[in-house]
């Protein structure tokens, strides 16, 4: 069974949605109760690979590995490290409680709806875990498939615009991507006279490659993650994708898909082409626009009339400061991306759990429709404020966590940069309280608000672990510092050789528990 | 260069496809009008083309040992070699047509046009096609590719009281007609140059030649322009959007896939064997041709209303991928041609199963609206669907993305980076007007008078037969790829 834990992992939804492609269609309850008890038993069989994994080991750990294609070389070889274990369960958490918020908003076709829903779960949880780049393009393809339905079928009025928007501007960026795959996979064959997609054997290609190539290969990669992010400018698809589709695939999507458009970023784009990624013409246009993002994501938030808009805006800010956070290239800034990464992926479903909240009893995005909403809903007034919080960087929250790591990051990188993302930060808080402000406070001034009932358990079981978590990461942010720092460290040193023996003054906690551990085993042959 | 005297087994033996195909075609048309037409049964002939199917498989399979690890039969004074290469775009062949006859037993029928003599020309077309897939020699070549040729002109306008299938059929023999007269005329020149016909010695005279004439010139664009009108390249493709739409949809999904099979086959043939030495000629001209292709097929397709003029248009799209799996001119880049043609086989049958069975009152509802809602209807058929289309897209994992995948890897091997950009991003494109088709399967409302399916057992075996294949070569494409592999060896020897 050990052996096995990943790949239990990521096949359980998938069982759960043959499942539920099983039962009669009209059976709407019984449908409900099996996949959302194949959403908890999603949570629980990643119990083995907590008790299992070891953060201070840097390596892939519960590695699994057998043939799948020997004439392609792609094989079946899962693994994680801090940065996938981290994604994994956030996925299991933020999948598990979407499918728990769908119970009473998904009315129609429930029976496809919790199929896809599951099947795109899978699909994720696959992109987590895999590390033969075969495979991954595999799941990274398969998962838009669900992703599009979710969309087309159960989104809002222009729901099959955004739909396709979201489907080909993806596609657009990972057949590029396809060709960077191709592109490194024969370089290492012609190399080392074997095929493989082992993210391991490929990583070997980078001695062997010019930094002009790599310049071109880390662009063909970063533009399929950039879309994902999504960075500035790829990002039209998302307000579009996140305003049209339903409350738990606008969760998903901002909590799990986006992410994986970091994810990427770290596993594959940076330490395949560690040239490409400290271009300086890279790092510079990489921060550029993640800057631009970061300001232009929250001005235009700022602007916004529809709340699930404001939002899905508020994404592309937010993400800005992950990428920012990235392309510091070192400890800090990637460290802390993720870890934003991590804390959007829970604050940002709160707002979206609570948009869905209201609009499933006034069905209006309309910001304007609403006002004083805090007099009949006092539960939900707390809650949504602590997600508000938590998405703008309250300190005790975990947004403070994260862009203050990037900030430190990106400040030893340029004080431009940090500069600019602190005005991102301002401009945040302007956008979500003016937002709390003309939703939440003043009289009912649209008497169809009188008649708005506070949130039910249900509700309230769904935002609770994700508050918690907040809480978490706010207070006592050690153990998600832990994990991350081991791959960290490593990605640091594969990108920029010798940094750490350079720069052995601590910078900050993150690195100060480096220091204890054991030296790093470069990475790069 | 050929004892015309002599026929001995062996030469029997490599034209056996061939001649059991022909036997069987006879077979029908004498059963037909002796027999059948009394009991009124008429689909009995669709059997007994199945049974033929069966017979050129077992044929098939007695191959193996001899084509297995690069052997080959040698027929006919070297006219006629059956190696790995022919026996897998003979198994493409088969397959195409079995499944032609599966669904044109209920389409036929319904049309009111149930008549042996259909399935007869399905037999003798893929007579033609084998041979165009084992031939070296021009003139057996040649007769091969007009006996394939014939036979469609006919089958095309077989629908005698539908104008559109009349004027398929005018459309597709003028044109085609013109297109193997050019064909010829680049024989013709080949001949004069080399002073045989036969390919491997038109070769070596076109490689002791010592620089790039213009009448090496003339031979090439002649017999390149023929090709490209029989796998509809653009700008030779004009015929098939008029000839897919107007023909009976089993004899399109024939047309689209063995036709195009056969033709790449004899294309390959030609250009590695007698070409082979004056690539540098012909690569460019093949790279432009595949780039109009994929132009104007993906872009043509994305404004389609009629369900088999945006697979038309598709399938052009596709030619133009497989060609520039020629242009990259390597082992990989012909794999890639292979393996697409293979999974094209599946994935482009199935969704013309589907089209063929769709109905509304009995008249054939061939309009992408006529999907519509189609899901609350059949809901397995609209999931098999939609693998078809994620498949003709290129989605992994499905059958349809590894002929891309090779395609893209012979070209960035070869160092084609723009080409495959540019095919990598028509792959988008692409995805656009397959989902038009997913999306009215899935999200569009179901009309008034919904169209319905209209099958019987074997269009639902065929289907599901194509459904299961287009996912199981695509998680386990291993031995599929191995034999793809082994006959683009043995074409390159």
């Amino acid at each position: 069974m050990s052996e096995h834990i990943l790949s239990i992992i990521w096949l359980t939804p998938l069982v759960g949605m043959i499942a539920v492609m099983c039962l009669p269609k009209e059976s709407k309850d019984l449908i409900r109760y099996v996949a959302n008890g194949f959403a908890v038993l999603g949570l629980l069989v990643t119990i083995p690979m907590i008790r299992a994994f070891d953060s201070s080991n840097g390596d892939f750990q519960l590695v699994e590995r057998h043939d799948w294609i020997p004439a392609l070389g792609a094989q079946y070889y899962l693994g994680v490290d801090g940065f996938g274990y981290l994604m994994i369960l956030l996925t299991v958490v933020v999948g598990w409680l979407s499918i728990l918020c769908s119970w009473s908003s998904i009315q129609e076709r429930v029976k496809e709806y919790y199929a896809f829903f599951l099947f795109l779960q899978a699909g994720m949880l696959g992109v987590f875990m895999v590390l033969d780049v075969f495979l991954f393009y595999v799941f990274w393809e398969i998962m838009l498939v669900p992703m599009y339905f979710i969309i087309g079928i159960w989104g809002g009025g222009r729901r099959l615009y955004a739909a396709i928007k979201f489907f080909l501007y993806t596609l657009a960026g990972s057949v590029l991507m396809l060709l960077g795959m191709l592109t490194v996979y024969f370089k290492h064959y012609e190399q080392f006279g074997h095929y493989s997609f082992a993210l391991e054997d490929l990583l070997r290609v980078a001695a062997y490659t010019g930094p002009e190539m790599q310049f071109w290969l880390f662009w063909a990669f970063f533009i399929a993650f950039a879309v994902k992010v999504p960075m500035f400018p790829f990002h039209t698809w998302l307000p579009d994708a996140h305003t049209e589709a339903p409350t738990a695939g606008s969760v998903i999507l901002a909590g799990i898909l986006l992410k994986m458009g970091l994810y990427g970023l770290v596993r594959f784009a940076m330490p395949l082409f560690p040239k490409g990624a400290t271009d300086e013409l890279t790092v510079q246009l990489v921060a550029l626009l993640s800057i631009v993002g970061i300001i232009y994501g929250a001005l235009v938030s700022l602007m916004q009339s529809d709340w699930k808009r404001l939002v899905a805006y508020s994404s592309v800010s937010h993400l800005g400061f992950c990428t920012l956070g990235l392309i510091a290239l070192n400890p800090n800034g990637i460290a802390g991306g993720m870890l934003q990464g991590v804390n959007h992926g829970m604050s940002t479903p709160l707002l979206f759990l609570a948009v869905g909240i209201v609009y499933d009893q006034r069905h209006t995005r309309e910001i304007a429709d609403y006002g004083g909403l805090a007099n009949r809903m006092p539960v939900y007034t707390v809650l949504f404020a602590i997600s508000l919080f938590a998405s703008m960087g309250m300190p005790g929250l975990n947004g403070f966590i994260g862009e203050f790591t990037i900030l430190r990051g990106a400040f030893e990188v340029s004080i431009w940069w940090a500069g600019f993302a602190v005005l991102g930060i301002v401009l945040g808080a302007a956008y979500l309280l003016w937002l709390f402000q003309r939703v939440m406070l003043g009289p009912i001034t649209n008497p169809k608000n009188e008649g708005v009932k506070d949130m039910n358990l249900r509700e309230i079981i769904v935002m609770a672990p994700l508050i918690a978590g907040c809480f978490w990461i706010g207070l006592y942010p050690k153990p998600c510092f832990e994990i991350l720092e081991a791959p960290t460290n490593k990605l640091v040193e594969r990108l920029d050789p010798g940094y750490f023996s350079r720069n052995a003054e601590p910078a900050d906690e993150a690195v100060q528990l480096s220091r204890l551990l054991p030296a790093e085993t470069p990475a790069s042959e | 260069m050929m004892d015309a005297i002599s026929f001995t087994l062996s030469d029997f033996h490599v034209l056996k496809p061939a001649i059991v195909l022909c036997l069987f075609g006879c077979g029908i048309l004498l059963t037909d009008a002796f027999l059948v037409r009394r009991i009124g049964q008429r689909w009995l002939n669709a059997v007994t083309a199945l049974v033929g199917e069966a017979v050129v498989a077992a044929v098939l399979l007695q191959y193996l040992p001899d084509v297995r690890s690069g052997g080959s039969l040698t027929g006919l004074g070297g006219s006629i070699v059956v190696d790995g290469f022919g026996v897998f775009f003979n198994v493409i062949f088969m397959l195409a047509a079995a499944l032609a006859v599966i669904l044109s037993a209920r389409y036929m029928e319904a049309e009111g046009e149930q008549r042996g003599e259909y399935y007869a020309l399905i037999l003798f077309a893929q007579a033609g096609m084998s041979i165009m897939a084992t031939g070296h020699d021009l003139v057996v070549l040649f007769v091969a590719l007009e006996t394939m040729a014939l036979s469609f002109y006919v089958m095309v306008g077989f629908l005698r009281d539908s104008q559109r299938s009349n004027e398929a059929a005018m459309k597709y023999l003028i044109l085609g007609a013109f297109s193997s007269g050019l064909l010829a005329y680049g024989f013709s020149v080949l001949y004069g140059i080399s002073g045989s016909t036969s390919l491997a010695v038109i070769g070596e005279a076109i490689a002791g030649r010592p620089a790039l004439d213009w009448i090496m010139i003339l031979a090439l664009i002649t017999t390149s322009v023929g090709l490209f009108f029989k796998i509809a390249a653009a700008p030779f493709h004009m015929w098939a959007p008029d000839v897919y739409e107007g023909a009976p949809t089993p004899t399109t999904a024939y047309v689209s896939v063995a036709s195009k099979a056969a033709s790449f086959a004899l294309m390959i043939r030609l250009f590695v064997t007698a070409y082979g030495s004056v690539a540098e000629a012909w690569v460019p001209l093949l790279a432009i041709v595949a780039i109009a292709t994929m132009t104007i097929g993906n872009l043509a397709a994305v404004t389609q209303s009629n369900l088999k003029r945006l697979l038309a248009y598709s399938s052009v799209a596709h030619a133009g991928y497989m060609l520039l799996g020629l242009v990259a001119f390597s082992e990989t880049g012909l794999r890639g041609i292979a393996i697409y043609l293979l999974a094209y086989v599946f994935m482009n049958y199935g969704a013309f199963a589907l089209i063929a069975a769709l109905r509304r009152d009995g008249e054939a509802a061939e309009e992408l609206d006529d999907l519509n809602g189609l899901f609350g209807r059949a809901p397995g058929y609209t999931i098999l669907m939609a693998i078809f289309m994620l498949s003709l897209t290129g989605i992994p994992p499905l059958a349809g993305f590894y002929g891309k995948y090779y395609i893209f890897l012979a070209l960035l091997g070869e160092g084609y980076y723009i080409l495959a950009v540019f095919a990598a991003l028509y792959v988008a494109v692409s995805a656009y007007y397959y989902f038009r088709v997913i999306r009215a399967c899935w999200l569009g409302e179901a009309a008034e008078r919904p169209a319905s399916l209209d099958m019987n057992l074997g269009t639902r075996t065929a289907l599901v037969a194509s459904g299961v294949l287009t996912v199981l070569i695509g998680v386990l494409p291993q031995r599929f790829i191995d034999l793809a592999g082994e006959s683009v060896l043995a074409a390159l020897r």
